[in-house]
């Protein structure tokens, strides 16, 4: 099994999903899905494109509005939220694209992140006082420490731009950015799009590492699967806006309606 | 009471009827390349101007001069219409193509400050051109009142009301039927797909420009007619209303815009009545904050142009 | 894909926890202190002009660099200030028939807070308006309020109000009892120095913290902005408020020094004038915006006069075409260029921001992380004060969802 087995059955849910719906006029992207994520655990959302994967977590995020469903974290209902209460209540993101703030150095972008938890106001900011000036302080050594997690290179890199980097450090500098509002959830969006195999495996490292590091949960989409097979502790398969399976790995690895979806009907011999 | 209400329809469709066609010149380009042509208002108002130095070169330059009766001055009229069409349509090609072209893969706001600065340049080239203050503009045909049922319409309202009927139908008609039409459609609704079709993405922008420009052209000279000036300043009073007039109908929507422009006539008509000269701007601006605050999808929100 | 050069970014140094180019800005403050020395008073008194305008481009700047609006109606907040000053000094606001009067120095603080309320409720309606219906309505306001103004006689109508007090006199420890009047720009000079450097300490401060790099990231990415945690109504509210402010106090000490205040000191070309300004000095740059807020009102105020007598004075010239051209009066046209020009040659500005050159040439890896992607298309309305693209929900989607942005409510 993967990841922490004795957390994954600590069975203690965090996020869940009852009959989740989200439609675009007459576009049902996402159909009454019923997702759960228990605390501790890597949960991966896989599917072939279309699938909704994305629409889940724009909803999760407080992008979309669900249609009808509700999303329930700790207990409490965030559906509607608006992306940054949602922050808040400690759930952050990466997105597929990546996107950060490109023409905000590496130390900027992970502090934006931090932006919830900062206390500082207009005042205090344009007159520097010393709370502010303390608060930034720290700040900034708590970015660097983030920075840090991911090795000397991009701390070196600290007050370079954004857009400066490469794609693989993009992709860590948006991490450390997620990272930097404490978060309990971490949705992560194609971690691993557009890297190559020893850059795939590094970042599996990573993820799995932050696991352990931060105690943080972590729901990701993923559309390499033996990265979803290799990372999570359970899977669950969208098609078409609908669950179709949901297991663990080696479960979902055989499963027909799975393999069917990806690689369409089996054909008679 | 009901006369006055009639009054002042009648007044409100005829102007509404050349917001219209100015509004028609926003709506196709912003349809195609999603930019509000800030310089569009001050291309209408060259369009007086260029009318009134072409009746000035005819020795024009008072009401009811031309001789040779109603012919001749429908004659001139064409002329002189045909001409603003064809010079306003050239302006608003040669601003497309030095403000807006350089600038379609930079960040919206780049263009955004450039229209701005077409604006001023066309504003402020008038005004070094013909000055400062408002220029008599002859009626060109006899300005003759009808009234009918207590309501009275002048020629020129009826002038503009049968102008615009005909560009709008010919614009329809050019839109829906002819290839050209069919490209502009194309690509307001998908540029990449279009290009990948082989349509020249360049040229049909160009194009869409000569025709919001001719069209305001002709509401530029029947404009000056019915208030019987010309001045700089219009443009941009004048645009601003139009623009009200095509986000009220639905931006990128020409039944839109069209319908737009008779709103926004008729509304101005009756705020004049009830508030006064000097609220009617502050109403139509107000108008205009609504409706893109409340609605900015407008009346028919959609952004393809659609057929007429 | 390209790799380029680290590049810093101009401001504060977070490592060595000093603002960069401050020693250059201590030389031209002192500069500025004795300038009044060595210059005779009508430089003097346009150089305490300039600082007006200085001021206003920094709160322009504050908007439309910062935090990416466009807002085309910023000389309404310049009349509010300069007409709230000019009412309580007038007596002109009564309240259950006590008349409230306040002396200069108060209403530069009040002056900015009324400016600050009026950005926030101007702003209000723009939250969810993308780039060109956010310009319009903007400039919307920017019409309506001078407008206002001159329609309403408890505004004073056409003629605004006259024979406004100048600051009352001040003691200074030193330098004694200061006294300000009509004719002698020295005073005045001073003051805005000292107003101006402190409204520059306030932005540069401003600029690197918590909601100057919200102001920014909004401005990139408002999807990830508020992914991130930036309330972005709070945002906006704030970026509209803090712009604001700044040109009230501007407002205020334009009326107090010209001791007269009219609807038409207030029109749209005013608002357009400090956008000229921001957008040749450099969007988002401080210094950058000084300097083209400095150049444009020498060019306005001095340059095109000086330009009509020497075309008229040199023969040839003068009977040319060009000799029938009063250069003063084609401000707008020079400006229009201008703005053409620095968005096609050099969007920056002439000092840009570190920033922002990148940005607007395209160049770099990451076009997906830059502002362009969040505007292109419609919008899906997702709750308290949230925009979204349809088009960003592609980039937020990959490919594969943007067939849902065809879908959606069309545009908003």
């Amino acid at each position: 099994m993967n990841g922490s087995a004795e957390q994954a059955l600590s069975r203690e849910p965090l996020l869940e999903l009852h009959r989740l719906t989200k439609q675009f006029g007459g576009l049902v992207a996402v159909q009454d899905l019923d997702l759960t994520v228990n605390r501790g655990e890597i949960v991966s959302i896989i599917g072939p494109n279309g699938a909704g994967k994305t629409t889940v977590f724009n909803l999760i995020t407080g992008i979309y509005k669900p249609t009808s469903g509700r999303i329930v974290l700790q207990g409490k209902n965030i559906a509607g939220l608006s992306p940054d209460r949602v922050v808040k209540r400690g759930i952050t993101r990466t997105f597929q694209n990546i996107r950060l703030f490109g023409n905000m150095t590496v130390l900027e972008n992970v502090l934006v992140g931090q932006h919830v938890h900062l206390r500082a106001n207009v005042f205090s900011s344009m007159l520097r006082l010393p709370g502010q000036r303390r608060e930034e302080r720290r700040a900034r050594e708590k970015a660097l420490s983030l920075l840090r997690f991911f090795g000397s290179d991009l701390v070196a890199r600290q007050d370079d731009m954004a857009s400066s980097l490469s794609y693989a450090d993009r992709r860590r500098v948006e991490i450390a950015r997620a990272l930097a509002a404490d978060p309990i959830l971490l949705l992560l969006d194609e971690p691993t799009a557009g890297m190559n195999e020893s850059e795939t495996a590094e970042a599996v490292r990573y993820i799995q590492q932050l696991r352990r590091e931060f105690g943080l949960t972590i729901l990701l989409i993923e559309h390499k699967m033996t990265v979803a097979m290799g990372i999570s502790d359970r899977i669950t398969v969208l098609d078409y806006g609908r669950k179709i399976a949901e297991g663990l790995p080696d479960e979902i690895r055989r499963n027909e309606l799975v393999i069917e979806a990806y690689l369409g009907r089996k054909t008679v011999a | 009471m009901l006369q006055l209400i009639g009054q002042q329809l009648i007044n409100g469709l005829a102007l509404g009827s050349l917001y219209a066609l100015i509004a028609l010149g926003y709506t196709l380009v912003y349809g195609i390349i999603e930019l509000i042509n800030f310089a569009h208002g001050d291309v209408f108002m060259w369009g007086s101007f260029i009318a009134l130095s072409i009746l000035t070169a005819f020795g024009i330059n008072a009401d009811h001069q031309i001789a040779g009766g109603l012919l001749s001055a429908v004659g001139v009229l064409v002329l002189t219409v045909a001409l603003a069409m064809v010079c306003c349509a050239a302006i608003n090609m040669i601003v497309e193509r030095v403000a807006y072209k350089p600038l379609r893969k930079a960040p919206r706001l780049a263009p955004l400050i450039s229209a701005i600065g077409a604006s001023f340049i066309l504003e402020d080239s008038a005004k070094l051109w013909q000055g400062n203050s408002p220029l008599f503009f002859p009626t060109i045909i006899p300005d003759v009142n009808f009234t009918i049922a207590g309501v009275t319409i002048t020629s020129i309202d009826i002038l503009a009301l049968v102008v615009s009927i005909i560009l709008m139908f010919a614009l329809d008609r050019f839109i829906s039927r002819t290839r050209l039409g069919k490209a502009m459609r194309a690509t307001a609704q998908d540029p990449e797909a279009a290009a990948l079709m082989g349509i020249n993405i360049d040229l049909t922008i160009l194009l869409t420009f000569l025709l919001g420009g001719a069209l305001a052209g002709a509401a530029g000279v029947i404009y000056s007619m019915k208030i019987g000036q010309a001045w700089y300043v219009n443009g941009f009073t004048v645009g601003l209303k139009a623009f009200t007039a095509a986000v009220l109908g639905g931006i990128g929507n020409i039944i839109g815009a069209a319908l737009g422009g008779l709103l926004i006539g008729i509304l101005e008509a009756y705020a004049t009545q009830l508030f006064g000269d000097k609220w009617t701007d502050v109403v139509v601006f107000a108008i205009l904050v609504l409706v893109l605050v409340f609605r900015p999808s407008g009346l028919l929100g959609q952004q393809v142009p659609e057929k007429v | 894909m390209k790799i380029l050069g680290p590049q810093k970014s101009a401001g504060y140094d977070l490592r060595r926890g000093i603002f960069r180019g401050w020693g250059l800005g201590l030389i031209f403050l002192v500069v500025l202190i004795f300038y009044p020395f060595v210059a005779d008073p009508t430089l003097v008194a346009a150089a305490a002009n300039a600082g007006i305008f200085i001021m206003m481009a920094l709160g322009l700047n504050i908007v439309v660099g910062f935090a990416g609006l466009l807002d085309l109606g910023y000389a309404a907040f310049f009349a509010i200030g300069a007409y709230a000053y000019a009412m309580v000094d007038s007596g002109a606001i009564a309240i259950h028939g006590h008349t409230i009067t306040l002396s200069f120095w108060p209403m530069i603080i009040g002056g900015a807070i009324v400016a600050a309320f009026f950005g926030a409720v101007l702003g209000a309606p723009t939250l969810r308006l993308r780039g060109d219906y956010l310009a319009i309505v903007t400039l919307g306001f920017g019409e309506i309020v001078p407008l206002v103004f001159r329609n309403t006689a408890a505004l004073g109508s056409v003629n605004g109000f006259t024979g406004l007090d100048v600051p009352s006199p001040i003691t200074l420890p030193f330098l004694g009892v200061i006294q300000f009047s009509v004719i002698n720009p020295v005073p005045f000079y001073y003051l805005i120095v000292i107003l101006g450097t402190l409204v520059v300490l306030g932005v540069v401060f401003l600029r690197d913290s918590r909601i100057g790099r919200a102001w920014v990231a909004m401005r990139e990415d408002e999807i990830a902005a508020a992914c991130s945690g930036i309330n972005l109504v709070r945002t906006k509210l704030l970026a509209y408020a803090m712009g604001a402010s700044l040109s009230g106090i501007a407002g205020v000490y334009y009326a107090a020094k010209l001791t007269t205040v009219t609807p038409d000191q207030f029109d749209f070309t005013v608002s357009i004038y400090i956008l000229v300004m921001v957008v040749l000095g450099g969007m988002g740059s401080i210094p950058g915006v000084m300097l083209g807020a400095a150049l444009i009102y020498y060019i306005n105020s001095y340059f095109l006069v000086q330009l009509n007598g020497w075309v008229h004075g040199v023969p040839l010239l003068a009977h040319s075409l060009l000799g029938s051209v009063d250069f003063t009066e084609i401000r707008n046209l020079l400006y229009g260029v201008i703005l053409v020009a620095m968005m096609i040659l050099r969007p920056e500005g002439l000092i840009p921001s570190g920033r922002r050159k990148r940005e607007l040439h395209g160049e770099g890896i990451a076009l997906e992380s830059l502002s362009l992607v969040g505007e292109v298309a419609a919008e899906v309305d997702v709750g308290a004060g949230v925009t979204v693209d349809a088009d960003s929900e592609a980039a937020v989607g990959g490919v594969a969802e943007s067939d849902l942005a065809a879908g959606t409510d069309g545009r908003e």
